[in-house]
């Protein structure tokens, strides 16, 4: 990907305002089916606290419920690999992979393996990757990286999913219809599932107590790869954990409501132990997690069940698309968890929102993301991550609003200029002018109009 | 009850309507209001640029104009939403938090500390009325669509007592404008779309004018509203809650 960050990432998108309207309708369009399906739920406020206290308790107890689900997964018959960070995670992947020879593998949604470019690593070292879920085989064909951590492809019209398939996939040219493009791909996938020896999932929650761990999909893909598989990695951050099972009903509820507006996913598939003769490895990754853990302010974000609904219902999202984040997760969430992977090369997100607040709002977990947002952006800054232009910038305001006189008299200067020198803001230098008018400048501000009428 | 006038610095300077509308409407309201007159800014827009540590003049002069009040309103949610939750000063700690617990957005003001039930007013006129998110999801001056909750809108309450008035309904009533403070210009692609999205769905639906609690959107929208050349002007929720029959007869 390129160096732009996300104003410029943002301003290439908006130069085809029909596609901005058509992405930003789509997306508005789940929002509501999130809403409908929400408001359904007379206790929706209840469930959204009861699972923020659950996940604010797991996130206080980590280290006790990680040696616990070990201890139970082990019981169970799973491997346990620990990994600190994503080279790590990758050459255990890897490493399992090799030991037994496989050369291809199919994989199901997981956030965390394209979080740490899972793929790439595993194709320089010789393994072929298969993505079954269908959004993510799309943009895995077209090259690209998932624009949506729930709806990976949704920056895509389905004409040019229609031109994707058929230069890989043999289907007729100009072919776009949903129902053909679909059967297509699973025709596709089912030779996939059926010859390859080794399945890769996510993991939406992995249960403390039981050491099972649980899979949602909608298009079933994760468990047709597992099943087939000889070798089942499932891969996780540490944050998926949560005490017990009689909490997942509390998760499994506000997940796919939050996300699409659906009662639940289609498939919710527990995975406990391996069959007889397979192989089952549970990956445990910490990547910068522990780190973002001891950040009082922002420890926590990894509350997060990756539902995408901050990104559904956020205006900028939905006007810049999933790739003007220059980030495995984008959105809101994505820009309150990246800077704390790479505080530099992220340190334009936090300042990609007007702080809102419909992100905090519609959070399953109650994550206060705008908050976050704005605290960020003074970490950003006092660690010297804010251009000098900025810096200055600041200070010359901060100079004149502390004082009465100053204010009065760059007011007074602001406004001559305005009205009488209008053609030194109303250019293509000031950024408001490309879209706006500037506001009309008075003939007294309101503490000249007080002064003459309350004397 | 003595209350302390705070008007927004770009008020001051750009919208002193809003800020004439506001005073009239308190004295007229029988409230005993005063402006103090060495105000300038809350500091927020350095504050959301990431400089909240540049701000400590600025609160220090907020306390010095403030902390005698026995309530402190202003016609704006954003800025009484940053005074709120960010006025502190180490020396002066105990004005800081009198001043957080008794600043009100004037919407608040009237309909929670006044309870204003009768207003005579009169603006008969289609209005859309834009929930600036700062009011709305911080102050809670209306319920949120994201929210499952009673409905209720603080400014709606308001504008019904205004005669003849007739409020229009939105397609997205709560969507942000895309103002921002500095997101405006740092991200000036995404904000002038998301000010045309809010201004378009205003169209469509037959507002005549755009009115909120906050005139930075405001002034955003009309921005817009004026670069496409639209006879939709915006108007401060004040100088609709003070109009009177005469001053409205265009």
């Amino acid at each position: 990907m390129s160096n732009l960050q996300h104003p410029a990432l943002s301003e290439i998108f908006n130069r085809d305002e029909a596609r901005v309207n058509w992405h930003d309708d789509t997306l508005w369009w789940i929002r509501a089916k999130r809403d409908k399906a929400a408001h359904g739920i007379s206790e929706w406020e209840l469930l959204r606290e009861t699972a923020s206290q659950i996940k604010n308790n797991v996130l206080s107890n980590l280290h006790q419920y990680l040696l616990e689900f070990e201890k139970n997964a082990l019981a169970n018959g799973i491997k346990v690999h620990w990994a600190a960070d994503a080279a790590e995670h990758n050459k255990i992947v890897h490493g399992l992979l090799a030991g037994k020879g496989i050369t291809q593998m199919v994989k199901s949604k997981s956030m965390l393996t394209e979080e740490c470019h899972l793929n790439e690593y595993l194709e320089r070292n010789g393994i072929d990757v298969i993505d079954s879920d269908l959004g993510e085989r799309i943009v895995q064909l077209a090259k690209e990286p998932p624009s949506h951590i729930v709806l990976p492809c949704i920056h895509k019209k389905k004409e040019e999913i229609g031109q994707i398939f058929h230069e890989n996939l043999g289907t007729e040219a100009g072919v776009s219809d949903p129902q053909v493009l679909t059967e297509t791909a699973r025709i596709h996938l089912r030779e996939t599932f059926l010859t390859r020896k080794s399945a890769l999932t996510g993991v939406n929650f992995a249960v403390a107590e039981t050491g099972e761990f649980v899979v949602c999909t909608n298009e079933g893909n994760a468990d047709m790869g597992a099943h087939l598989a000889d070798i089942h990695i499932a891969c996780m951050g540490i944050e998926k954990l949560i005490p017990k099972k009689k909490h997942l009903g509390v998760f499994l509820r506000l997940l796919t409501r939050s996300a699409t507006g659906q009662p639940i996913t289609t498939y919710s598939s527990h995975f406990k132990k391996p069959r007889k003769g397979q192989e089952m490895h549970i990956v445990l990754v910490d990547n910068g997690r522990s780190v973002q853990l001891g950040r009082e302010s922002f420890r926590n974000s990894l509350k997060c069940i990756r539902c995408g609904a901050c990104m559904n219902t956020c205006p900028v999202y939905r006007r810049s698309g999933g790739h003007s984040y220059h980030n495995a997760i984008a959105g809101p969430i994505g820009a309150i968890l990246a800077p704390n992977l790479d505080m530099k090369a992220y340190s334009d997100l936090p300042f990609a929102s007007t702080l809102c607040g419909s992100c905090t709002n519609v959070c399953p977990v109650k994550i206060d993301i705008h908050d976050q947002l704005y605290k960020w952006r003074q970490v950003i800054v006092q660690e010297g991550n804010s251009p000098a232009a900025k810096t200055m910038a600041m200070k010359v305001m901060s100079f004149t609003l502390a004082s009465p006189t100053r204010f009065k008299l760059a007011g007074k200067i602001g406004r001559w200029t305005l009205k009488n020198a209008g053609f030194t803001v109303n250019n293509g230098l000031n950024p408001w002018y490309k879209h706006r008018e500037m506001p009309e400048p008075p003939k007294e501000s309101f503490s000249e109009w007080y002064k003459k009428n309350n004397p | 009850m003595r209350v302390g006038l705070f008007v927004p610095c770009y008020v001051d300077q750009f919208y002193p309507n809003a800020a004439i509308a506001t005073l009239k409407l308190l004295r007229k309201l029988g409230v005993d209001v005063y402006y103090p007159e060495k105000q300038t800014c809350c500091g927020q827009p350095m504050a959301n640029s990431g400089y909240e540590h540049l701000t400590k003049d600025c609160d220090r002069l907020f306390i010095d104009n403030f902390s005698e009040f026995d309530y402190i309103v202003s016609p704006s949610g954003s800025c009484v939403l940053h005074v709120k939750d960010h006025l502190h000063d180490d020396q002066k700690e105990q004005q800081a938090t009198h001043i957080r617990k008794r600043v009100y957005e004037l919407v608040e003001f009237l309909t929670d500390i006044l309870k204003v039930d009768k207003i005579t007013a009169s603006f008969p006129h289609k209005v859309g009325l834009h929930q600036s998110c700062h009011g709305q999801r911080g102050l809670h001056l209306s319920s949120m669509t994201e929210l499952v909750d009673t409905p209720f809108s603080k400014p709606m309450q308001l504008l019904n007592q205004v005669e003849g008035l007739e409020i229009i309904e939105l397609t997205r009533p709560d969507e942000c404008c895309g103002f921002g403070g500095t997101f405006c210009v740092a991200e000036e692609a995404v904000s002038a779309k998301m000010g045309k999205d809010r201004v378009e769905d205003h169209l469509m639906n037959g507002a005549e004018y755009i009115t909120a609690a906050d005139m930075s959107c405001l002034m955003h929208m009309e921005g817009i509203l004026k670069r496409k050349n639209s006879k939709v002007k915006v108007l401060h929720i004040a100088e609709i809650l003070n109009a009177e029959k005469e001053v409205v007869s265009e």
